[in-house]
Protein backbone atom coordinates (compact mmCIF):
# COMPACT_ATOMS: atom_id res chain seq x y z
CA UNK A 1 0.00 0.00 0.00
CA UNK A 2 1.85 2.99 -1.12
CA UNK A 3 1.24 5.97 1.50
CA UNK A 4 -0.77 9.21 -0.02
CA UNK A 5 1.92 11.45 0.37
CA UNK A 6 4.30 9.41 -1.71
CA UNK A 7 1.71 9.98 -4.29
CA UNK A 8 1.11 13.21 -4.16
CA UNK A 9 4.91 13.66 -4.64
CA UNK A 10 5.21 11.65 -7.48
CA UNK A 11 2.12 13.17 -9.19
CA UNK A 12 4.29 16.89 -8.08
CA UNK A 13 7.75 15.00 -9.42
CA UNK A 14 5.89 14.30 -12.95
CA UNK A 15 4.00 17.40 -13.49
CA UNK A 16 7.80 19.22 -12.78
CA UNK A 17 9.73 16.81 -15.10
CA UNK A 18 7.21 17.31 -18.11
CA UNK A 19 7.31 20.99 -17.19
CA UNK A 20 10.78 21.14 -17.29
CA UNK A 21 10.67 19.26 -20.27
CA UNK A 22 8.10 21.44 -22.12
CA UNK A 23 10.54 24.48 -20.91
CA UNK A 24 13.78 22.80 -22.58
CA UNK A 25 12.20 22.66 -25.47
CA UNK A 26 10.87 26.06 -25.71
CA UNK A 27 14.58 26.91 -25.14
CA UNK A 28 16.13 25.16 -27.72
CA UNK A 29 13.52 26.47 -29.93
CA UNK A 30 13.97 29.90 -29.03
CA UNK A 31 18.28 29.14 -29.06
CA UNK A 32 17.82 28.00 -32.61
CA UNK A 33 15.83 31.00 -33.72
CA UNK A 34 18.01 33.54 -32.11
CA UNK A 35 21.08 31.44 -33.86
CA UNK A 36 19.22 31.69 -37.15
CA UNK A 37 18.59 35.50 -36.76
CA UNK A 38 22.02 36.66 -35.81
CA UNK A 39 23.70 35.03 -38.95
CA UNK A 40 23.56 37.11 -41.77
CA UNK A 41 21.79 34.92 -44.83
CA UNK A 42 20.80 38.21 -46.55
CA UNK A 43 23.11 37.45 -50.24
CA UNK A 44 25.96 39.88 -49.87
CA UNK A 45 25.58 40.45 -54.27
CA UNK A 46 22.07 39.92 -56.31
CA UNK A 47 21.84 36.64 -57.48
CA UNK A 48 23.44 35.97 -61.35
CA UNK A 49 20.02 34.93 -63.00
CA UNK A 50 20.04 37.32 -66.01
CA UNK A 51 16.84 38.43 -67.08
CA UNK A 52 15.33 36.90 -70.39
CA UNK A 53 15.71 39.21 -73.47
CA UNK A 54 15.30 39.10 -77.09
CA UNK A 55 18.35 37.34 -78.46
CA UNK A 56 18.93 37.25 -82.72
CA UNK A 57 20.84 34.20 -83.74
CA UNK A 58 21.78 34.06 -87.29
CA UNK A 59 21.38 30.55 -88.29
CA UNK A 60 23.09 28.64 -91.33
CA UNK A 61 21.05 26.24 -93.57
CA UNK A 62 23.33 24.12 -95.37
CA UNK A 63 20.18 23.06 -97.68
CA UNK A 64 20.50 26.46 -99.63
CA UNK A 65 23.98 28.13 -97.88
CA UNK A 66 21.58 31.00 -96.45
CA UNK A 67 21.41 32.64 -92.85
CA UNK A 68 18.04 32.92 -91.26
CA UNK A 69 17.68 35.36 -88.82
CA UNK A 70 15.87 33.58 -85.65
CA UNK A 71 14.60 35.43 -82.32
CA UNK A 72 14.10 33.77 -78.83
CA UNK A 73 14.09 34.45 -75.42
CA UNK A 74 17.25 33.94 -73.76
CA UNK A 75 19.10 34.99 -70.37
CA UNK A 76 21.50 36.81 -71.16
CA UNK A 77 24.15 38.66 -69.07
CA UNK A 78 24.62 42.52 -68.57
CA UNK A 79 28.90 41.81 -69.00
CA UNK A 80 29.31 42.28 -72.77
CA UNK A 81 32.00 39.21 -73.20
CA UNK A 82 29.46 36.94 -70.76
CA UNK A 83 26.55 38.01 -73.27
CA UNK A 84 28.55 37.33 -76.32
CA UNK A 85 29.29 34.21 -75.24
CA UNK A 86 25.61 33.11 -74.57
CA UNK A 87 24.52 33.81 -77.89
CA UNK A 88 27.17 32.13 -79.16
CA UNK A 89 26.62 29.11 -77.03
CA UNK A 90 22.66 29.10 -78.10
CA UNK A 91 23.92 29.18 -81.69
CA UNK A 92 25.93 26.42 -81.35
CA UNK A 93 23.68 24.12 -79.30
CA UNK A 94 21.34 25.09 -82.74
CA UNK A 95 24.04 23.96 -84.86
CA UNK A 96 24.75 20.26 -82.36
CA UNK A 97 20.82 19.80 -82.09
CA UNK A 98 20.16 16.30 -84.28
CA UNK A 99 17.95 17.90 -86.87
CA UNK A 100 19.99 20.72 -87.42
CA UNK A 101 20.11 22.82 -90.98
CA UNK A 102 23.49 23.29 -90.26
CA UNK A 103 24.93 20.12 -87.91
CA UNK A 104 28.05 21.05 -86.48
CA UNK A 105 29.08 18.84 -83.07
CA UNK A 106 30.00 20.73 -79.88
CA UNK A 107 27.53 22.53 -78.75
CA UNK A 108 27.69 25.67 -76.21
CA UNK A 109 30.88 24.73 -74.51
CA UNK A 110 32.56 24.99 -77.65
CA UNK A 111 33.15 28.92 -76.99
CA UNK A 112 35.25 29.26 -74.41
CA UNK A 113 36.10 32.99 -74.26
CA UNK A 114 34.70 36.08 -75.90
CA UNK A 115 37.09 38.92 -75.56
CA UNK A 116 36.23 42.26 -76.59
CA UNK A 117 38.63 44.77 -77.66
CA UNK A 118 38.45 48.47 -79.35
CA UNK A 119 38.50 47.73 -82.98
CA UNK A 120 41.62 49.06 -85.12
CA UNK A 121 42.34 49.73 -88.62
CA UNK A 122 43.08 47.08 -91.21
CA UNK A 123 44.23 45.88 -94.08
CA UNK A 124 44.34 50.19 -95.15
CA UNK A 125 45.90 48.88 -98.42
CA UNK A 126 43.67 45.95 -99.04
CA UNK A 127 40.73 46.06 -101.31
CA UNK A 128 37.17 47.46 -100.32
CA UNK A 129 34.88 45.10 -99.33
CA UNK A 130 32.53 43.10 -101.68
CA UNK A 131 28.94 44.36 -100.29
CA UNK A 132 26.05 41.43 -100.34
CA UNK A 133 23.78 42.06 -103.27
CA UNK A 134 21.06 40.85 -101.82
CA UNK A 135 17.35 40.14 -103.68
CA UNK A 136 16.11 38.13 -101.80
CA UNK A 137 15.82 37.47 -98.17
CA UNK A 138 17.27 34.18 -98.49
CA UNK A 139 20.22 34.95 -100.63
CA UNK A 140 23.25 33.38 -99.92
CA UNK A 141 25.85 34.87 -97.74
CA UNK A 142 28.73 37.22 -99.25
CA UNK A 143 31.98 37.22 -97.16
CA UNK A 144 33.80 40.27 -97.34
CA UNK A 145 37.19 41.35 -97.90
CA UNK A 146 38.60 43.50 -95.48
CA UNK A 147 38.43 47.27 -94.49
CA UNK A 148 38.88 50.04 -91.76
CA UNK A 149 37.46 51.25 -88.66
CA UNK A 150 39.69 53.41 -86.78
CA UNK A 151 38.07 54.06 -83.29
CA UNK A 152 40.14 57.44 -81.95
CA UNK A 153 40.51 58.89 -78.14
CA UNK A 154 38.73 57.00 -75.20
CA UNK A 155 35.43 58.04 -76.03
CA UNK A 156 35.69 55.19 -78.80
CA UNK A 157 37.16 53.18 -76.28
CA UNK A 158 33.56 53.34 -74.59
CA UNK A 159 31.77 53.76 -77.72
CA UNK A 160 33.37 52.88 -80.86
CA UNK A 161 34.01 49.90 -82.84
CA UNK A 162 34.91 46.78 -80.95
CA UNK A 163 36.72 43.53 -82.04
CA UNK A 164 35.47 40.18 -80.97
CA UNK A 165 37.86 37.60 -80.31
CA UNK A 166 36.40 34.28 -80.29
CA UNK A 167 38.18 31.24 -78.84
CA UNK A 168 36.89 27.94 -80.16
CA UNK A 169 38.00 24.23 -78.75
CA UNK A 170 40.12 22.14 -80.53
CA UNK A 171 37.84 19.33 -80.62
CA UNK A 172 34.96 21.84 -82.26
CA UNK A 173 37.16 22.82 -85.12
CA UNK A 174 38.65 19.09 -85.61
CA UNK A 175 34.94 18.02 -85.86
CA UNK A 176 34.05 20.35 -88.02
CA UNK A 177 32.72 19.21 -91.10
CA UNK A 178 34.99 19.90 -94.14
CA UNK A 179 33.61 22.43 -96.80
CA UNK A 180 34.15 25.72 -98.35
CA UNK A 181 30.17 26.64 -97.89
CA UNK A 182 29.79 24.55 -94.31
CA UNK A 183 32.86 26.83 -93.14
CA UNK A 184 31.73 29.93 -94.50
CA UNK A 185 28.50 29.66 -93.13
CA UNK A 186 30.01 28.62 -89.38
CA UNK A 187 32.04 31.70 -89.40
CA UNK A 188 29.25 33.87 -91.42
CA UNK A 189 26.77 33.44 -88.62
CA UNK A 190 28.98 33.92 -85.60
CA UNK A 191 30.21 36.70 -86.99
CA UNK A 192 26.47 38.23 -87.74
CA UNK A 193 25.31 36.95 -84.80
CA UNK A 194 27.35 39.00 -82.67
CA UNK A 195 26.81 42.31 -84.34
CA UNK A 196 23.29 41.45 -84.19
CA UNK A 197 23.62 41.12 -80.34
CA UNK A 198 26.22 43.35 -79.76
CA UNK A 199 26.29 46.38 -82.58
CA UNK A 200 29.35 47.72 -81.34
CA UNK A 201 31.43 44.70 -82.95
CA UNK A 202 32.47 45.07 -86.04
CA UNK A 203 35.53 42.86 -86.63
CA UNK A 204 35.84 39.40 -85.76
CA UNK A 205 39.09 37.22 -85.13
CA UNK A 206 38.96 33.36 -84.37
CA UNK A 207 41.21 31.65 -81.74
CA UNK A 208 41.25 27.98 -81.61
CA UNK A 209 42.22 26.64 -78.30
CA UNK A 210 43.82 30.08 -77.61
CA UNK A 211 45.87 29.46 -80.64
CA UNK A 212 45.74 31.00 -84.43
CA UNK A 213 44.95 27.85 -86.66
CA UNK A 214 45.27 28.31 -90.14
CA UNK A 215 41.40 27.32 -91.27
CA UNK A 216 38.78 25.99 -89.31
CA UNK A 217 38.53 22.71 -91.39
CA UNK A 218 40.72 23.01 -94.70
CA UNK A 219 38.72 26.18 -95.89
CA UNK A 220 37.27 29.28 -94.20
CA UNK A 221 40.69 31.18 -93.51
CA UNK A 222 41.18 31.97 -89.66
CA UNK A 223 43.83 34.18 -89.60
CA UNK A 224 41.85 37.03 -90.90
CA UNK A 225 39.87 39.65 -89.15
CA UNK A 226 36.01 39.24 -90.56
CA UNK A 227 33.96 41.89 -90.96
CA UNK A 228 30.88 41.21 -88.78
CA UNK A 229 28.66 43.59 -90.59
CA UNK A 230 28.66 42.03 -93.64
CA UNK A 231 27.51 38.48 -92.61
CA UNK A 232 24.14 40.17 -92.06
CA UNK A 233 21.75 39.32 -94.38
CA UNK A 234 20.31 42.98 -94.37
CA UNK A 235 16.33 42.45 -95.13
CA UNK A 236 16.26 40.24 -91.83
CA UNK A 237 17.18 42.44 -88.73
CA UNK A 238 14.78 44.21 -87.44
CA UNK A 239 14.43 45.85 -84.06
CA UNK B 1 18.94 26.88 -107.32
CA UNK B 2 17.80 28.55 -104.19
CA UNK B 3 18.80 31.85 -105.94
CA UNK B 4 16.47 33.64 -108.23
CA UNK B 5 17.15 33.80 -111.35
CA UNK B 6 16.82 37.44 -110.77
CA UNK B 7 19.16 37.45 -108.32
CA UNK B 8 22.01 35.78 -110.02
CA UNK B 9 21.11 38.10 -113.10
CA UNK B 10 21.66 41.56 -110.42
CA UNK B 11 24.53 40.02 -109.25
CA UNK B 12 26.38 39.77 -113.00
CA UNK B 13 24.93 43.14 -113.67
CA UNK B 14 26.25 44.54 -110.73
CA UNK B 15 29.77 42.77 -111.44
CA UNK B 16 30.26 43.89 -114.93
CA UNK B 17 28.79 47.43 -114.03
CA UNK B 18 31.48 47.68 -111.60
CA UNK B 19 34.45 47.15 -113.88
CA UNK B 20 33.91 47.51 -117.15
CA UNK B 21 37.32 48.72 -117.80
CA UNK B 22 38.51 45.77 -116.81
CA UNK B 23 36.42 43.56 -118.62
CA UNK B 24 37.93 45.74 -121.81
CA UNK B 25 41.10 45.66 -120.37
CA UNK B 26 41.65 41.90 -119.81
CA UNK B 27 44.38 40.44 -121.95
CA UNK B 28 43.64 40.12 -125.34
CA UNK B 29 44.10 36.69 -126.88
CA UNK B 30 44.49 34.84 -130.56
CA UNK B 31 41.04 33.33 -131.48
CA UNK B 32 42.08 29.81 -131.74
CA UNK B 33 43.80 30.07 -127.92
CA UNK B 34 41.36 28.75 -125.30
CA UNK B 35 42.97 27.61 -122.06
CA UNK B 36 41.39 26.22 -118.97
CA UNK B 37 42.72 25.73 -115.65
CA UNK B 38 41.73 22.82 -113.35
CA UNK B 39 42.64 22.98 -110.27
CA UNK B 40 42.06 20.03 -108.21
CA UNK B 41 42.45 21.31 -104.74
CA UNK B 42 43.91 20.04 -101.71
CA UNK B 43 46.89 16.66 -102.20
CA UNK B 44 49.41 15.35 -100.61
CA UNK B 45 49.18 15.81 -96.64
CA UNK B 46 46.66 18.01 -97.11
CA UNK B 47 43.73 15.72 -97.69
CA UNK B 48 40.71 17.93 -97.42
CA UNK B 49 37.51 16.67 -96.19
CA UNK B 50 36.74 13.00 -95.62
CA UNK B 51 33.91 11.81 -97.46
CA UNK B 52 31.10 9.11 -96.56
CA UNK B 53 32.95 6.60 -98.79
CA UNK B 54 36.00 6.70 -96.94
CA UNK B 55 37.57 8.89 -99.94
CA UNK B 56 39.84 11.87 -99.27
CA UNK B 57 38.33 14.97 -100.95
CA UNK B 58 41.74 15.13 -102.93
CA UNK B 59 41.50 11.72 -104.31
CA UNK B 60 38.33 12.92 -105.22
CA UNK B 61 38.52 16.51 -106.79
CA UNK B 62 41.49 14.61 -108.70
CA UNK B 63 39.38 12.15 -110.39
CA UNK B 64 36.59 14.90 -111.51
CA UNK B 65 39.48 16.73 -112.94
CA UNK B 66 40.77 14.19 -115.18
CA UNK B 67 37.51 13.66 -115.87
CA UNK B 68 36.76 17.29 -116.82
CA UNK B 69 40.17 17.08 -118.49
CA UNK B 70 39.52 14.52 -120.82
CA UNK B 71 35.71 15.95 -121.70
CA UNK B 72 37.88 19.38 -122.43
CA UNK B 73 40.48 17.85 -124.36
CA UNK B 74 37.63 16.07 -126.39
CA UNK B 75 36.13 19.57 -127.32
CA UNK B 76 39.52 21.23 -128.40
CA UNK B 77 40.19 23.04 -125.67
CA UNK B 78 43.59 23.30 -123.76
CA UNK B 79 44.15 22.19 -120.30
CA UNK B 80 46.53 23.42 -117.76
CA UNK B 81 46.66 21.51 -114.53
CA UNK B 82 48.13 22.48 -111.05
CA UNK B 83 48.51 18.68 -110.17
CA UNK B 84 47.97 15.24 -111.77
CA UNK B 85 49.41 13.18 -108.47
CA UNK B 86 48.77 12.68 -104.95
CA UNK B 87 50.97 15.77 -104.71
CA UNK B 88 50.97 19.06 -101.89
CA UNK B 89 51.11 21.95 -103.87
CA UNK B 90 50.57 25.76 -102.12
CA UNK B 91 48.58 27.87 -102.88
CA UNK B 92 50.80 30.16 -104.23
CA UNK B 93 51.89 27.55 -106.50
CA UNK B 94 48.43 26.93 -108.02
CA UNK B 95 47.88 30.72 -108.62
CA UNK B 96 51.03 30.84 -110.11
CA UNK B 97 50.72 27.82 -112.13
CA UNK B 98 46.96 29.34 -113.44
CA UNK B 99 48.66 32.92 -113.73
CA UNK B 100 51.86 31.73 -116.02
CA UNK B 101 49.14 29.75 -118.55
CA UNK B 102 46.86 32.79 -119.21
CA UNK B 103 43.78 31.14 -119.36
CA UNK B 104 40.48 31.66 -120.36
CA UNK B 105 38.87 30.42 -117.15
CA UNK B 106 40.35 28.46 -114.12
CA UNK B 107 38.35 26.37 -111.97
CA UNK B 108 39.03 25.62 -108.71
CA UNK B 109 37.66 22.07 -107.96
CA UNK B 110 36.75 21.07 -104.05
CA UNK B 111 34.12 18.06 -102.65
CA UNK B 112 31.84 17.97 -99.79
CA UNK B 113 29.45 16.21 -97.86
CA UNK B 114 27.91 19.19 -96.60
CA UNK B 115 24.73 20.90 -98.01
CA UNK B 116 23.66 20.10 -101.60
CA UNK B 117 24.14 20.40 -105.17
CA UNK B 118 27.25 22.53 -106.55
CA UNK B 119 28.27 25.17 -104.29
CA UNK B 120 30.13 27.77 -106.43
CA UNK B 121 31.97 30.82 -105.20
CA UNK B 122 33.73 33.87 -106.86
CA UNK B 123 36.23 35.55 -104.87
CA UNK B 124 35.05 38.62 -102.38
CA UNK B 125 37.61 40.63 -103.15
CA UNK B 126 36.33 44.01 -104.55
CA UNK B 127 36.02 44.71 -108.46
CA UNK B 128 39.37 46.41 -108.79
CA UNK B 129 40.95 48.22 -111.92
CA UNK B 130 43.82 46.03 -113.73
CA UNK B 131 47.60 47.64 -112.88
CA UNK B 132 50.73 46.54 -114.42
CA UNK B 133 52.25 44.53 -110.78
CA UNK B 134 49.12 43.83 -109.37
CA UNK B 135 49.36 42.46 -105.50
CA UNK B 136 49.75 39.24 -104.98
CA UNK B 137 47.30 38.42 -102.66
CA UNK B 138 44.36 40.76 -104.64
CA UNK B 139 45.58 39.85 -108.20
CA UNK B 140 42.10 38.37 -108.56
CA UNK B 141 40.29 41.50 -107.80
CA UNK B 142 40.75 42.93 -111.73
CA UNK B 143 39.18 39.78 -112.96
CA UNK B 144 36.59 39.36 -110.22
CA UNK B 145 33.73 41.19 -112.87
CA UNK B 146 34.64 38.05 -115.21
CA UNK B 147 34.78 35.87 -112.68
CA UNK B 148 31.34 36.90 -111.90
CA UNK B 149 30.04 36.60 -115.73
CA UNK B 150 31.70 32.90 -116.00
CA UNK B 151 30.01 31.51 -112.40
CA UNK B 152 27.12 32.77 -114.19
CA UNK B 153 27.37 30.60 -117.32
CA UNK B 154 28.79 28.04 -115.24
CA UNK B 155 25.49 28.41 -113.10
CA UNK B 156 22.98 28.05 -116.24
CA UNK B 157 24.67 24.97 -117.02
CA UNK B 158 24.23 23.09 -113.79
CA UNK B 159 20.81 24.37 -113.82
CA UNK B 160 19.96 22.91 -117.09
CA UNK B 161 21.41 19.69 -116.47
CA UNK B 162 19.30 19.32 -113.21
CA UNK B 163 21.43 20.08 -110.40
CA UNK B 164 21.20 22.34 -107.42
CA UNK B 165 23.35 25.35 -107.06
CA UNK B 166 24.19 27.45 -104.90
CA UNK B 167 26.39 30.94 -105.60
CA UNK B 168 28.31 33.16 -103.25
CA UNK B 169 31.37 35.21 -102.55
CA UNK B 170 34.42 34.12 -100.40
CA UNK B 171 38.17 34.17 -99.42
CA UNK B 172 40.15 31.45 -100.77
CA UNK B 173 43.93 32.14 -101.15
CA UNK B 174 44.60 30.47 -104.58
CA UNK B 175 41.53 31.85 -106.10
CA UNK B 176 42.59 35.15 -104.56
CA UNK B 177 45.44 35.18 -106.55
CA UNK B 178 44.60 34.20 -110.05
CA UNK B 179 44.43 36.11 -113.10
CA UNK B 180 41.55 34.89 -114.96
CA UNK B 181 38.47 34.45 -114.78
CA UNK B 182 38.04 32.05 -111.57
CA UNK B 183 35.25 30.03 -109.46
CA UNK B 184 35.70 27.54 -107.17
CA UNK B 185 33.26 24.52 -107.54
CA UNK B 186 32.31 22.83 -104.32
CA UNK B 187 30.74 19.39 -105.13
CA UNK B 188 27.79 18.18 -102.61
CA UNK B 189 25.94 15.26 -102.85
CA UNK B 190 22.53 15.69 -104.73
CA UNK B 191 19.84 15.23 -102.15
CA UNK B 192 15.71 15.26 -102.27
CA UNK B 193 13.73 17.79 -100.98
CA UNK B 194 13.35 15.34 -98.33
CA UNK B 195 17.37 16.01 -97.37
CA UNK B 196 17.88 12.33 -98.90
CA UNK B 197 20.91 11.61 -100.39
CA UNK B 198 19.83 10.63 -103.85
CA UNK B 199 23.77 10.78 -105.43
CA UNK B 200 27.16 10.65 -103.34
CA UNK B 201 29.99 11.84 -104.55
CA UNK B 202 31.08 8.50 -105.17
CA UNK B 203 29.03 8.05 -107.50
CA UNK B 204 30.23 7.99 -110.61
CA UNK B 205 27.09 8.24 -113.11
CA UNK B 206 27.10 11.75 -110.55
CA UNK B 207 30.47 12.62 -111.46
CA UNK B 208 30.07 12.21 -114.97
CA UNK B 209 27.13 14.39 -114.84
CA UNK B 210 28.60 17.40 -112.86
CA UNK B 211 32.09 17.31 -115.25
CA UNK B 212 29.60 16.76 -118.32
CA UNK B 213 27.81 19.98 -117.06
CA UNK B 214 30.99 21.72 -116.01
CA UNK B 215 32.15 21.00 -119.71
CA UNK B 216 29.14 22.20 -121.58
CA UNK B 217 29.37 25.87 -119.52
CA UNK B 218 33.63 25.92 -120.56
CA UNK B 219 32.45 25.47 -124.34
CA UNK B 220 29.58 28.17 -124.07
CA UNK B 221 32.00 30.33 -122.12
CA UNK B 222 34.86 29.91 -125.31
CA UNK B 223 31.51 30.75 -127.28
CA UNK B 224 31.47 33.68 -125.26
CA UNK B 225 34.32 34.97 -125.48
CA UNK B 226 35.25 34.26 -129.22
CA UNK B 227 32.17 36.98 -129.72
CA UNK B 228 33.50 40.65 -130.95
ZN1 LIG C 1 38.16 21.55 -100.38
Amino acid sequence: MIPRYQKILFGILLVASVAMGVTLWHLRQRAHERLIAGQDSAPTSAPQIAPSERATLLVANDSDGSLLTQFLSLPLPADPGARARAVLGKLLDLYAAPDAAHPVPGGASSVTQVFLLPAVEIGSGAATPAKPKLADSRAVVILSGESSARPSGALSQQFGPQLAVVNLTGSFAASHPSGIETEMLTVLSICGTLHANLPRVTQVRFLVDGAQRPTLAGHADLTRTYLAADAMPAEEIRP
Amino acid sequence: MRWTKWTLAALVACGLAAAPVTAQQAPSVPQARFVVVLDAAHGGDETGGRLTNGQYEKTFTLALTMRLRSLLGARGIQVVTTRESDAAVEPEKRAEIANHAAAQACLSLHGSESGSGVHLFVSSLAPAQPVRFPAWKTAQGAWVARSLKLAGVVNSALLQAGMSTTLSRTTLPAVDSMTCPAVAVEIAPERSTLHETTAGLGDPDYQARVATALAAALVEWRTEARQP
